[in-house]
């Protein structure tokens, strides 16, 4: 018998009220592409750097007499090659059908899924939507990680599907790694500050870009006095997740339709501001005008931190190279020149003094109910999968106690 | 107005694309799609199998069956770990062109490439020798 650690099923995620229910061929389906994903990135992947160093590299010196420099240079030489181009082709393929299985077991069941939502939300002061904000462009140019209609689109009058399907699949995209809710962004968040600030309790959070708030919901239970106030542009994850924390009994979080660049809140309301996996998904003009709207509500003596994956300064052509596929091949456009951004210059260039940028690793927690056999460094990917495997970096600011 | 949720096509809604232009990696087109096609039909062929298991679980305990007991089944700990088991090895099965050509790139990596066929008909139909 086979020693390799089980693989966690789609019938061990995380349920609550608005989650929906699946048959026995859907856990199946969802199944049959977790086992696909890992399959794709221990034994497909691997041939890839193979490629590179035996044949892609090599003809490129042959030809220009030095290395490729940048990232570039490294996906135009790898796009000729079959294994590159096989590789590529069964991994978008894996991720459309992911879409396609989520779609529809949301889509069957909509109507009992938005009653049960609406029941959470009808009436509730904790979702506050507003019709005069927009998506914007950087969130609607393409549907966003291959989700078809992305985040922001309403199919129907009150619509959740949007949320519903990202919530059912992500536990399939990461195969359990980030839990069995889904949020071990929030959870790595929550570890750092106790880590890093024991004792601290922020009173006021502000999560920016929050979705169906699975990152922001494990601040809100690891500061159960404090008020989490979590926006986004988008009205079907917002409704989503707010059914989602009521019924997981998170009370003290609101839900708020609005954008990174224009937080309806005073100056100073928030003592912690975060994201998770946020600014990948904004522009470059977008940027400074939202870090500058952080250092605006954030109180003196307040803490700013994200959740990311590295920049590419100083990485390996190859590395970056392979980090960049999904800017190319699923829909994450501004992926490439946010981790090329200058993060220091963008914290100082929002108000932040000289010097309080830092930047930090971080690691999602090992779920010990969906891989019971895991101890330290066991259970997860092993080799290199190029930022599948939930370790990130995390970039952030103080705001002084006393203005400069 | 928008449609009611009973009035929607979920097989439609379910096929929907994504906006964003598609990229395609292969040099034929079409050989793509018929990819696509194939791992559609693998993702089926796994579906429809781990029904049969639990079926045959099924069957084996209780020697009964109802469609409520296959959607409720859930199997313990030793039958996850065969599903996955089986699981691995059927799409290794149906990958296993792709991940011959990582032992490959292994082997050739490590210093041994296979010869090319007409060196080995050139070497085993030497006459004697070569001293």
């Amino acid at each position: 018998m086979s020693t390799l650690p089980s693989i966690p099923s789609w019938r061990q995620v995380g349920r609550h009220a608005v989650f929906p229910e699946a048959t026995h061929d859907e856990v199946a389906r969802f199944d049959f592409l977790t086992r696909l994903n890992l399959h794709l990135s221990q034994m497909v992947l691997p041939g890839v750097k193979l490629a590179y160093e035996q044949r892609v590299k090599p003809a490129f010196v042959a030809e220009y007499s030095r290395e490729p420099a940048d990232r570039h240079e490294v996906r135009k030489a790898m796009q000729p090659d079959l294994h590159y181009q096989l590789w590529s082709a069964l991994r978008r393929n894996s991720m459309e059908m992911r879409q396609q299985a989520g779609r529809a077991l949301v889509f069957r069941q909509l109507e009992r899924l938005r009653a049960a939502a609406d029941a959470l939300n009808e009436g509730a002061p904790t979702l506050k939507l507003d019709p005069s904000v927009r998506s914007p462009r950087y969130a609607t140019a393409v549907d966003t990680h291959c989700m078809p209609g992305s985040y922001h689109t309403e199919t129907v009058e009150r619509d959740i599907a949007p949320g519903a399907n990202y919530d059912a699949g992500i536990f399939v995209t990461t195969a359990g790694m980030l839990g069995a809710y889904s949020d071990g962004g929030g959870q790595a968040l929550v570890d750092w500050l106790t880590q890093h600030k024991p004792g601290w309790k922020p009173r006021r959070i502000l999560d920016i870009g929050c979705t169906i708030g699975h990152n922001a919901l494990p601040l809100a239970q690891a500061f159960p006095e404090a008020r989490v106030v979590a926006i986004d542009p988008a009205t079907p994850v917002l409704r989503y997740g707010h059914a989602r924390a009521r019924s997981l009994g998170v009370h003290n979080i609101e839900f708020v339709q609005a954008v990174g660049e224009s937080v309806p809140a005073e100056d100073a309301s928030f003592d912690l501001v975060t994201t998770a996996m946020f600014w990948h998904e904004t522009s470059s003009a977008a940027m400074p005008r939202i870090m500058k709207e952080v250092h605006r509500v954030l109180a003196p003596g307040g803490l700013t931190l994200h959740l990311e994956q590295p920049q590419y300064a100083g990485m390996d052509p190859f590395v970056a190279f392979m980090r960049d596929w999904d800017a190319y091949n699923n829909n994450e456009p501004f992926w490439t020149r946010m981790h090329e951004a200058d993060l220091d210059r963008l914290v100082t260039q929002a108000g932040f003094p000289n010097g309080s940028y830092f930047e930090t690793t971080m690691q999602a927690k090992v779920d010990r109910r969906l891989f019971p056999a895991a101890a330290a460094g066991e259970g997860g990917a092993a080799q290199e999968d190029y930022g599948r495997t939930p370790t990130w970096t995390a970039f952030g600011a103080n705001k002084p106690a006393v203005p400069a | 107005m928008k449609p009611e949720p009973q009035h929607l096509d979920p097989v439609a809604e379910a096929n929907r694309r994504a906006q964003g232009k598609r990229p395609w990696f292969l040099q034929d087109p079409a050989t793509e799609r018929v990819l696509s096609i194939a791992m559609a039909l693998a993702g089926e062929l796994s579906v429809a199998r781990e029904r049969i298991d639990t079926l045959e679980r099924l069957l084996e305990q209780r020697g009964l069956l109802s469609r409520a007991d296959i959607e409720g089944f859930s199997p313990d700990a030793a039958a996850q770990t065969e599903r996955d088991a089986w699981g691995r090895a059927y799409i290794a099965r149906i990958l296993r062109i792709i991940d011959q050509d990582v032992q490959a790139l292994n082997e050739a990596n490590a210093g041994a490439p296979d010869p090319s066929i007409e060196a080995v008909i050139e070497e085993l139909g030497r006459s004697a020798d070569p001293t």
